[in-house]
């Protein structure tokens, strides 16, 4: 079956469907099409863009850097600086007039076959950044509305509810304090406080924590309870720190999002805000978001759960009862390795509770992407075999750890891993940090003086 | 025919470094004054530290991963471009003539290392013109003009090997080795040639937001 996929993986890429592309370009005429990507390429780009292209040797050093590439036995369509040859080289020699097949292509290579994980800024001499060259691909998608179908509901979501799982305000709230009654059980008196305002942290989480993983809150709620931390979660749309948007090129509605986080944070008079392991939202809040509503860096401190974590456990807020013993590997999320430099720290976390660490490689900065992120899992099912085939080296560097557990602080990562581990029978159980320090901490609250 | 020697080493020497440097002005300028204009933001991420940091650390051989993956390639890449710039500048022909125009002179290379180097540097051009035929990934990125800026640099340094020997028809070979040199120098602000001047800066900008921002090593 495996085998079968790989060999027939063009017509296999060839022959999806997305009916959102399929219908968004039956909508345009030669002219919009024109217009619309000759506006995106001359008025939103600028000095960096054009410095990318001007200066790239075609001298091929970024396909190696590149899991796509690689994944499809050194295919030459997929290196890094093959995708925007295929796309902004010609849109930029033809002046825009290119044809709808052309734009196809476009949508699938910028959207599915690239994880905008800037892997190869790392490989390529000059530092190109070639994931901003994609999303400026897909912003050009956005414009002409060819967005793949599942990723812009995921947009629409955020538009309407500012979550991206289309959560109301009351099954928020209610999920919260389901979460916390459950958890009484094992501290009775334990809360997930509600706009706490002037708590020291603000605590915030992606959609499909209250939507599927509610589970995830629970931990969290005991840790933090155990750890004596004063925080706090918003009722108010905020709460949700996710941004597919981001990834789609609709750049007003990320900006609007990443402005909605902080103004709940600053509402309530917090400190600092820690959030979930999640990675592309905190790139989100950290590097993008923040930058489209004016603020250089946030304007809040943001930490990320491992930085977080890493606190607990050296501080002594957490103890650990007995280390984890099953052996256990590390997925370095790009966002926040690539994107923050806190593998050291997941590192010294994992090392904190877990007896038996095996290392992947290549690792850290240099990591492979779990083949989810930059959205393109978010794309949705039409993709999956295809994601599947591109994901074959994440795969192998996973069977080589000959790890037990594997674990990935980071949602998006979560989701393409148990994708890939399911496609490939790769038997290895998927876990976050939560979700050990749930298992081998001391649930005892923490005494020491605040 | 000694005018027009005269006139391509006095007066268009002067013109073509004059283009050179009018041309590196202008769109080094005229990239700052975009920048200014549409992505300001740019200059509140960049820094010093991490854009020497990160300039410095590819400079170093074999530091950043990506050299260590493709070792022969860089390990040429790395010589080619040193040896393009050392060779002309500490030639002792060369030198001579500028001491004899403008009275200024520097230490030479012996005559029979430049002519070694001088080989390098061509048999590294002949690599890069054949990975870019055999290479599937750099094939497929390949278009005429690149191989046309290989001939471009090879042909001073092929003429001037020639000259140098006396092979055959010395004069019209000193007279493409001046013609080429002074094109490759006429080319550079205006072409592919011009990433001599962008390589740092995209390296700086990248260096910084990974410093800076991201926290990371880039290389």
């Amino acid at each position: 079956m495996q085998d079968s996929t790989i060999e027939n993986k063009d017509s296999v890429k060839t022959d999806v469907i997305d009916e959102a592309v399929e219908r968004g370009l039956e909508r345009l005429t030669p002219e919009r099409i024109a217009g619309v990507i000759n506006q995106v390429l001359a008025k939103e780009t600028g000095a960096r863009f054009k410095t990318y292209i001007d200066t790239c040797m075609r001298c091929g050093l970024c396909a190696d850097a590149c899991s796509f590439f690689l994944s499809n036995d050194r295919d030459p369509k997929f290196s890094p600086a093959a995708k925007v040859k295929q796309t902004l080289t010609e849109m930029l020699e033809k002046r825009g007039n290119v044809s709808k097949d052309f734009l196809k292509n476009m949508v699938r290579i910028a959207h599915t076959e690239c994880n905008v994980c800037k892997r190869c800024s790392m490989y390529c001499p000059f530092g190109i950044d070639i994931a901003y060259m994609m999303l400026t691909v897909r912003r050009i998608c956005h414009k002409l509305e060819i967005t793949p179908l599942y990723i812009q509901d995921t947009v629409n979501s955020h538009s309407a509810t500012m979550n991206q799982m289309w959560v109301k305000e009351d099954e928020w709230i209610d999920t919260l304090q389901w979460q916390e009654e459950d958890a009484r059980e094992e501290f009775e008196d334990l809360r997930i406080p509600l706009d706490k305002d002037g708590a020291d942290i603000m605590y915030s989480v992606i959609a499909p924590e209250p939507k599927f993983q509610a589970g995830l809150i629970y931990q969290t709620a005991v840790i933090m309870h155990a750890a004596g931390v004063n925080w706090t979660m918003p009722s108010n749309p905020g709460w949700d720190n996710s941004n597919m948007a981001m990834f789609t090129g609709d750049f007003e509605i990320s900006g609007r999002l990443a402005k909605a986080h902080y103004e709940a944070a600053a509402d309530l008079h917090v400190n600092r805000i820690v959030m979930g392991e999640c990675g592309h939202a905190f790139r989100s809040v950290y590097d993008v978001g923040n930058r489209w509503a004016g603020w250089r860096m946030p304007p809040i401190e943001l930490v990320h759960a491992i930085d977080f974590f890493h606190e607990l456990l050296t501080t002594g807020r957490i103890k650990v009862k007995e280390k984890y013993k099953k052996s256990v590997t590390l997925h370095d999320p790009c966002n926040v390795s690539r994107g923050r430099g806190l593998h050291d720290k997941a590192r010294e976390v994992v090392n904190l509770l877990c007896d038996n660490f095996i290392e992947m490689t290549p690792n850290k900065e240099h990591n492979f992407c779990c083949g989810a992120g930059g959205g393109v899992i978010n794309c949705g099912p039409p993709y999956k075999t295809t994601r599947m085939i591109n994901n074959r080296v994440k795969k192998e560097q996973l069977e080589q750890t000959g790890a037990e557990v594997l674990i990935a602080p980071c949602h998006n990562c979560h989701s393409g891993l148990e994708d890939i581990t399911h496609h490939y029978g790769v038997d290895m159980e998927i876990k976050f940090f939560g979700d050990i320090i749930y298992e081998v901490m001391e649930k005892t609250i923490y005494q020491g003086g605040v | 025919m000694n005018a027009f020697i005269d006139f391509i080493t006095g007066p268009m020497v002067w013109i073509s470094f004059l283009i050179f440097f009018a041309g590196v002005f202008i769109r080094v300028f005229r990239l700052a004054q975009e920048a200014n204009s549409k992505e300001k933001f740019m200059f509140s991420y960049f820094s010093w530290k991490y854009s020497l940091r990160s300039i410095f650390a590819w400079l170093v051989p074999f530091l950043p991963a990506s050299t260590r993956q493709s070792p022969v390639f860089w390990g040429i890449s790395y010589l080619f471009h040193l040896l393009l710039f050392m060779v002309p500048i500490f030639l002792l022909s060369h030198i001579v003539l500028l001491e004899e125009s403008l009275g200024w002179s520097w230490i030479s290379l012996n005559d029979s290392i430049a002519d070694v180097l001088t080989v390098l540097v061509i048999l590294a051009l002949v690599f890069f013109a054949v990975r870019r035929l055999n290479v599937p990934e750099v094939k497929f990125l390949t278009r005429s003009s690149d191989y046309l800026f290989i001939l471009i640099v090879a042909l001073p340094f092929l003429t001037g090997f020639l000259a140098y020997h006396q092979f055959f028809f010395y004069r019209t070979m000193v007279i493409i080795h001046i013609l080429t040199g002074e094109l490759m120098l006429i080319l550079i602000p205006f072409t592919r040639f011009f990433h001599m001047f962008l390589a740092p800066i995209s390296r700086a900008y990248t260096g910084s937001e990974f410093g800076n921002v991201r926290q990371a090593r880039d290389w």
